[in-house]
Order: structure tokens, then sequence, then C-alpha cells
């Protein structure tokens, strides 16, 4: 069982509770487009694929992976991606 | 449990503020920094049973509306301001000095939003006087300016967090701080009222002695001051002033009010000589007047300085008003602290500090 608890916003209430998402750029051209691999068996064979048409579409690629598929991703990892990485595919393949 | 239960009870009548739910395995200390609701450091998550508790700290209505808070003119209850002191980390008897400090702060002359948005480092610095600095614990001696006390901390930092979480006030939006200082976070201490001797700073400024006040100033801090050996009234009130014109830049005038901090000790050279609160501000300001020759744009190489045509002027630092002398500090020490203003007041009129009555 859940439970659900809350707690008092300290805001105005001029913001939806929900926040948006950000909104998608409207080219990936220029940007920097981050490959996540999680660390499942055959990812990286997925992501080549994903990697080789995006390189044919004359966009930049950076590849990124978690040591393991069982643990969430080391800090260091995480900071590397968004200090470079303009938007990012996280993919898995099983 | 039961007291869980019943706050539960009472929240959904007294409190209007919406609900933000959050999951068991969620931090909620985690969600408050990822909310935005927080100054950098840990807050206090606002639940039902925290915002109630704090409430019984004042006789006001939840729903009383305080205010408008800049900058985006929000309107703001007593229960934002109890939240907000929740997440600061007060305790509800301090919820009476803290919305007597909003109010305060809310005060035209006051200019909040002013304040906030400027790229000079100042912020609200909170003074309390009278009985219920003792009855909340706050701190006027040993360390009064810095940390460790949690009256004087809690209760500076409720004050920003409402400008930051009700107005929407956030560095790099409305804060345009070109630095800012650690004084933004929090500046807040009670005046040593323990000398017979001393006119408290809310009896000078026209309240009778035994209410309770604070008072709120646009400023930064702390600079030190040091004198180990004047030792007559005089000497000391030259030294002072060497110190007080070097606020903001020693060749700029009129525009920035100050606080000085007087210490035990120093103040004793006054004691001892028979001068008061207004014979001490009176001397500081007249010997802060200087040769206008030496503050013009240029002079001594410094292009820094006031217009060429005020050169034959012998020329004050501070406006007659400009400087508020506070008591406080260890008995041990021959420092006192300066706290420089805001320099924005080139009309004086235009920016006052502002005291008010603290009610329950």
């Amino acid at each position: 069982m859940t439970t659900t608890q809350w707690m008092r916003d300290p805001t105005a209430e001029t913001a939806p509770l929900k926040r948006p998402r950000t909104k998608p750029p409207r080219t990936l051209q220029g940007l920097t487009i981050g490959l996540f691999d999680i660390g499942k068996t055959r990812s990286d064979e997925f992501l080549n694929h994903v990697e080789a048409r995006l390189l044919e579409r004359k966009l930049k690629v950076k590849r990124y992976a978690k040591p393991t598929n069982a643990k969430v991703a080391p800090a260091e990892v995480v900071q590397k991606v968004v200090a470079e990485a303009d938007v990012v595919l996280i993919a898995l393949s099983d | 449990m039961a007291e869980k239960l019943e706050a539960r009870h009472r929240a959904g009548f007294l409190l209007a503020a919406r609900k933000v739910e959050f999951g068991e395995n969620d931090d909620p200390i985690e969600l408050c920094f990822e909310r935005g609701w927080s100054d950098g450091l840990p807050v206090t998550p606002p639940t039902d049973d925290r915002v109630l508790r704090m409430l019984k700290g004042t006789l006001r209505r939840p729903d009383e509306v305080v205010g408008r808070i800049p900058p985006n003119l929000a309107e703001c209850t007593v229960e934002k301001v109890a939240i907000n002191a929740v997440l600061a980390g007060c305790r509800p008897e301090y919820l009476p000095v803290v919305l007597a400090a909003v109010e305060a702060a809310l005060e035209p002359v006051f200019t909040l939003h002013g304040l906030l948005a400027t790229t000079y480092f100042s912020g609200p610095i909170i003074i309390v006087n009278g009985p219920v600095a003792k009855a909340v614990g706050m701190n006027s001696g040993i360390n009064a300016l810095g940390q460790g006390n949690r009256a004087n901390a809690t209760i500076g930092r409720a004050l920003n967090l409402i400008v930051r979480n009700v107005g929407g006030g956030r560095p790099g939006e409305a804060d345009r701080a070109t630095l800012g200082a650690p004084s933004k976070y929090t500046c807040c201490f009670a005046e040593d009222e323990s000398d017979p001797t001393w006119e408290p700073l809310s009896v000078t400024r026209g309240f009778p002695r035994g209410v309770s006040t604070v008072t709120l100033f646009q400023g930064h801090g702390v600079e030190a001051f040091v004198d180990q050996k004047s030792r007559t009234p005089e000497a000391l009130t030259r030294s002072f002033a060497m110190s007080l014109n070097a606020i903001g830049h020693p060749k700029l005038v009129q525009s920035a009010r100050a606080i000085l901090v007087l210490s035990p000790e120093h103040y004793a050279i006054y004691r001892e000589a028979g001068w008061d609160r207004k014979r001490i501000e009176r001397a500081l300001y007249e010997a802060t007047i200087r040769p206008g020759q030496e503050l013009v744009a240029g002079a001594g190489g410094v292009g820094e300085g006031i217009p060429a045509g005020r050169a034959q002027e012998m020329v004050p630092k501070f406006h007659e008003d400009g400087l508020m002398v506070v008591r406080a500090g260890g008995a041990a020490g021959l420092f006192s602290a300066i706290l420089p203003g805001w320099l924005a007041g080139r009309k004086r009129e235009e920016l006052q500090p502002v005291t008010k009555e603290i009610r329950e």
C-alpha cells in the first residue's frame, strides 16, 4: 500500500502544479545528441544503428553508458551528459 | 497519532493553500529543492501539521491578506507567511515577528521591489527590539551577526523566502544582483537593551518602551571596524568616520545609509563621557563631512567621485538621518560592525528604514 502525503504550496500558485515538460527542439541541426546505453544486453547494437542513421544526416552524436543496468547511473555520468548533450536518447534492447 | 488525525481534520477547514502530493518513497526535502522553494539550503517540508502548528503562533486568521509581494505583486495571506516560516525553520512563536517584518517590507518607502531587483549587494536587514526578542530567544550578544541562533537565522530567512516564493523574486530573474551578499540568505538580530543608559532603536523611532518592534533596513554586510587604541569619544568618532566614509566608495556621498552596530566595549567609551545615542549619531554625521575637492571625480587620480561643481562645498557622507546606531555584541572586543546600506537613496525621502510594531 502506498500512502499519499502532501505539503502546502508556499508560492502564489500562479504556475500549474504539474510542471510542463521541456519542449522538444524544432530541429536537431547544431545540437549534440546523447545516445545513452542503459547497460542491457545488445543495447549497444541498437544504438550503433541509431548513431549510423543520425550521422548520415550530418548530426552530432555522443555516446554514454551506465556501467550496469542493475543500478542507477553514477553521478559523474549524469553530470557528463548534462554538460555535453542538448538532447538524449535513452535506449534499451532486450 | 491522534494529534496527526486531528491536524488532518482541522487542515481541511483552515488551510487554503494548494496541496503538493508526494509518495512514501519521495524525499520531501529534495522535492522542495526541485520545485524551487529553497534559497539553496535545505528547507523544512511544509506539511499540514507543521503549518497548523505554525499558525498557532498568531491570533490572526489564516486567510487574512498581509499584502502584495513584489515583484509579481502576488497576494500574500497569513497562511502563506506561515508556510514559508515552516520552510525557513521558524518556531511558531517567531511568526508574529515574521508577519511584522513582511508588513514593514511592504511599506512603499521600503521599496522592496527595487531592493530585490537591484544589481547592488543589499537585501532586507531586520533588527528586533522589545520583550519579544528575549521571549523567543534571539541573540543580541556574542556573535549576534553570525550563525548559531535559530530565531535570528530563521526569521530573516523566512522574509527572503516569502519574496522568493510568493513574490516570485529569484536570482537571475527579477533579482539582478551582480554579486549579492551572504546577508541575502538572512540578516536578523536583536538590539542589546540591557544597558539602561542606552535608548533602544525602537524608542528613538517613536515607539514606547516595552513595545516590541521590527526595524527593516536596506543593506548588507558585515564590514569590520577595529579600533583598540582610541580612548575618548572624539577620537573614536573620528575613527568611525574613516570607515563609514569608505562604504560603497570613499568618494561617493549622500546616497547610502548605514547602520553602525556598536559593541559594548566601544559604547563604554561614549557612556563614560556621558554621550547618548543622539549625540553619537550627530557627532558621526559631522565627522564624516569632508572637503568636496577631495571627493570630485578625478581627484586623487581616481575616476569615481562627485560632480566637479561641488569642489568648494563641505560634503557630508550621509543625509542627516542616514546613520542608525544599534547596540549589540559580546562583552569583549573593541570591534564594531558597519552594515552599509543600498546605494539608492539619492532622494532620502524616497527610501527609508521602516519600523513596525509586532502584534500577536
